[in-house]
């Protein structure tokens, strides 16, 4: 195992060309009675070329409308991106007209969700889709589009990809669907792959395919991968490095290995002590008291504050600042600072 | 489980579901949800029942409490066979049977008071006052943790895992021997999750609470089970003790089902045996053994025979063809 450390250590120090740069973004939705839902707020990271990275929390935290503020894709109103600036490969995605943002939709950035139905159109084929995607991007004529989206349907793994193409998204189960979805999302061969929850709606013996199938695919296409998800055993298996989101913020970010080993926020203990895994046998969970705040009622302060063990008296008049402990790795939380 | 009493016994469960189609809605098939399935359930324990989704973990949950018709097969419950009562033979024996749903939104009345909900079950049963149905609603909400002012609340205003609480405080207001939870916990936030898992530990202890509980999580099947039952196409493939069915699984499927959840853990990679193709549809099942079409170790027997559930030592029981039974001697 000690050599597995040593080998993605070595790829973080190498991966130091950065591919998306985010600074002091601010998501917020602007509900009614003047209520303000800061969904992100803060939020800075960068991905670096081929690299996995995870985005994990709980329900509400965030992750969502990250992932959507990058693609510029928040229903506004309610919502806006009040601050902040998105680099891709230099780019000021910002800055774009929507002309230009929408290239950078179909050609930059390629997009997996959960529920694949909602980007996949029930009323055409999957190949028409693809094709469609190829003609309008890659402008190819329509023989060659669907000769192409022919050998992505195998790529993905359907060994009846010349008939698929002629299937309609009801047709296929939950996990062919979510592998059209890929097929969908890198025939542009986009430097950039978000998946939101790519695997939650499908079975473990499903999930693993797809998984594979990503990271097979993002080493293929030399992409980089920024995966949304709540399951912490995902994280595990297929991340270069992690966010830690809580309350609209990052509370921590590490390599996985560390993270893992050697998590610091109270809440990424209590959140990885609370999930019952097939290692471990404890007698009595831990938990972590409380729920989760919502985004238009944070705490003063630090914003798990209320559930936390080690709170002390500061912890409620000023939120701390994201600090770094060392080279690869940040947290949130005053229990560190000097 | 030598010297507990069997709360139930379950012996060739089926429940079939109609497929119909044509311009007349004709019966053209069956959807087999749970088909041929035969267990021990013992007083005091927990039976974890797994399987991925359209296994028919559900479906035989609602079958034992007789919430849906069983197509054949008895349901033994505490001696009687329940599986062909009717709806008035049924009541009395209801109070020992509850049932905790996945979504604890759609399973609260979002028009009742917290305390109207609680206490609507002993209303239909008639037995307390009305001072006695109030101490106990306060009393129940204290035992699943929330302030007995949440009486007065409605659904809406409390979070996912309030909900579940008061999902599970319903369930415990006519003491009940026996509760299936169908997906519990699934719905919450991990955080929340094992506050609500501790709960319903507590609560087995302090009723003596009998609980069949359905996820398709195994890493919280594994914490909260005594025993184990793993369910592929409206079959169960194996069943036994929690430890015999986590650290040595004998059935191919389950075997592929455990080495498939991804673990929290980045020292420890485990090998993984794939699966190849998809779930086949219920409703046009295989022939033979119902896992052959995605099975590494399928052989010729196995496209045409199907398997029945034999012993394999120590309460572990698989339906397989590669082993063979060990006790019929
Ligand atoms: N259209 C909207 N109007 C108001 N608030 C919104 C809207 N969309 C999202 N939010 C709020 O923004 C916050 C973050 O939501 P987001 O969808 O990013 O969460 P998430 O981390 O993806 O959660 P999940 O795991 O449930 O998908 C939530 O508190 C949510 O209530
Ligand atoms: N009322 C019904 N009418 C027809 N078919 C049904 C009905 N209820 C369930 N089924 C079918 O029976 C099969 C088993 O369903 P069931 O809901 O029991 O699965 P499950 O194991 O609980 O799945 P999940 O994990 O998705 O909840 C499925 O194929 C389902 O479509
Ligand atoms: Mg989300
Ligand atoms: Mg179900």
């Amino acid at each position: 195992m000690q050599e597995k450390t040593d080998s993605k250590q070595e790829i973080g120090q190498k991966k130091t060309d950065v591919l998306l740069q985010v600074e002091g973004l601010k998501t917020y939705f602007y509900m009614e009675q003047d209520k303000v839902a800061k969904a992100v707020d803060d939020v800075s990271f960068t991905l670096k070329k081929g690299e996995t990275l995870a985005l994990v929390g709980e329900s509400g935290s965030g992750k969502s409308i990250t992932s959507l503020s990058l693609m510029r894709l928040i229903p506004s109103p309610p919502g806006k991106i009040i601050e902040g600036s998105i680099k891709l490969d230099g780019t000021d995605l910002l800055s774009l007209s929507e002309k230009d943002m929408r290239k950078v939709r179909g050609n930059d950035i390629g997009m997996i969700f959960q529920e694949p139905m909602t980007s996949l159109n029930p009323v055409y084929t999957i190949g028409n889709q693809i094709a469609e995607t190829l003609m309008k991007h890659k402008k190819l004529k329509k023989k060659e589009a669907y000769k192409r989206a022919v050998e992505l349907l195998k790529l993905v793994g359907f060994a009846r990809a010349e008939q698929i193409v002629h299937e309609y998204p009801h047709q296929l189960s939950g996990g062919m669907r979510q592998r059209a979805m890929i097929a969908m999302a890198l025939s542009c061969d986009p430097k950039l792959l978000i998946a939101d929850e790519p695997t939650t709606a499908l079975d473990v013996t499903i999930q693993t395919q797809i998984l594979d199938l990503m990271v097979e695919m993002k080493e293929k296409f030399e992409s980089s991968i920024l995966l949304i998800t709540h399951d912490l055993g995902v994280v595990a298996e297929v991340a270069d490095r992690v966010l830690v989101m809580y309350g609209g913020q990052i509370v921590e970010e590490a390599t996985a290995y560390e993270l893992y080993t050697n998590p610091q926020h109270p809440y990424t203990v209590g959140l990885l002590n609370s999930i019952p895994n097939l290692e471990s046998d404890v007698e009595r969970l831990e938990s972590i008291k409380g729920t989760v705040p919502p985004a238009h009622r944070f705490p003063k302060g630090c914003r798990f504050a209320p559930r936390c063990k080690h709170v002390m008296d500061k912890c409620y008049e000023a939120n701390p600042d994201l600090l770094e402990k060392d080279s690869n790795h940040k947290v949130r939380c005053y229990l560190y600072e000097e | 489980m030598l010297g507990k009493e069997k709360l139930l016994e379950v012996r060739n469960l089926k429940k079939y579901f109609p497929v119909k189609g044509g311009v007349l809605q004709r019966t053209i098939g069956h959807v087999k949800a749970v088909d041929d399935v035969s267990f021990d359930l013992y007083e005091g324990e927990t039976l974890g029942i797994v399987g991925e989704s359209g296994s028919g973990k559900s479906t035989l949950g609602r079958t034992l409490l007789r919430l849906l018709d069983p197509t054949d097969g008895q349901i033994i419950f505490q001696g009687n066979d329940i599986s062909k009562l009717s709806n008035r033979k049924m009541r009395p024996i209801r109070k020992d049977m509850q049932m905790v749903f996945q979504d604890p939104f759609a399973s609260l009345n979002p028009r009742m008071s917290v305390g109207e909900i609680i206490e609507e079950p002993m209303l239909v049963q008639r037995t307390l006052t009305r001072k006695e149905r109030k101490d106990k609603v306060i009393d129940l909400l204290e035992k699943v943790g929330l302030s007995p002012e949440a009486r007065t609340k409605y659904p809406h205003e409390f979070s996912g895992g309030q909900r579940q609480r008061i999902g599970i405080a319903r369930a415990l207001t006519m003491n009940p021997k026996f509760i299936i939870g169908d997906e519990p916990v699934s719905a919450l936030d991990v955080s929340v999750q094992s506050q609500v898992l501790n709960l319903m530990e507590d609560l087995q202890d302090d009723f003596n609470l009998t609980y069949l509980f359905i996820a398709h999580d195994l890493g919280v099947v594994k914490h909260i089970s005594d025993r184990v039952g793993v369910m592929y196409l409206g079959k169960l493939a194996e069943i036994g003790p929690k430890h015999k069915i986590y650290d040595n699984p004998l059935h191919p499927y389950t075997q592929a089902l455990l080495s498939s959840v991804p673990v929290p853990d980045v020292e420890r990679k485990r090998e993984k045996i794939k699966l190849q193709g998809e779930l086949p549809s219920p409703s046009n099942p295989p022939k033979g053994c119902v896992f052959h079409t995605r099975c590494p170790e399928a052989h010729e027997r196995c496209r045409v025979e199907i398997p029945e559930l034999i012993h394999q030592g120590e309460e572990q029981y698989v339906a397989c063809h590669l082993y063979t039974s060990e006790s019929d001697i």
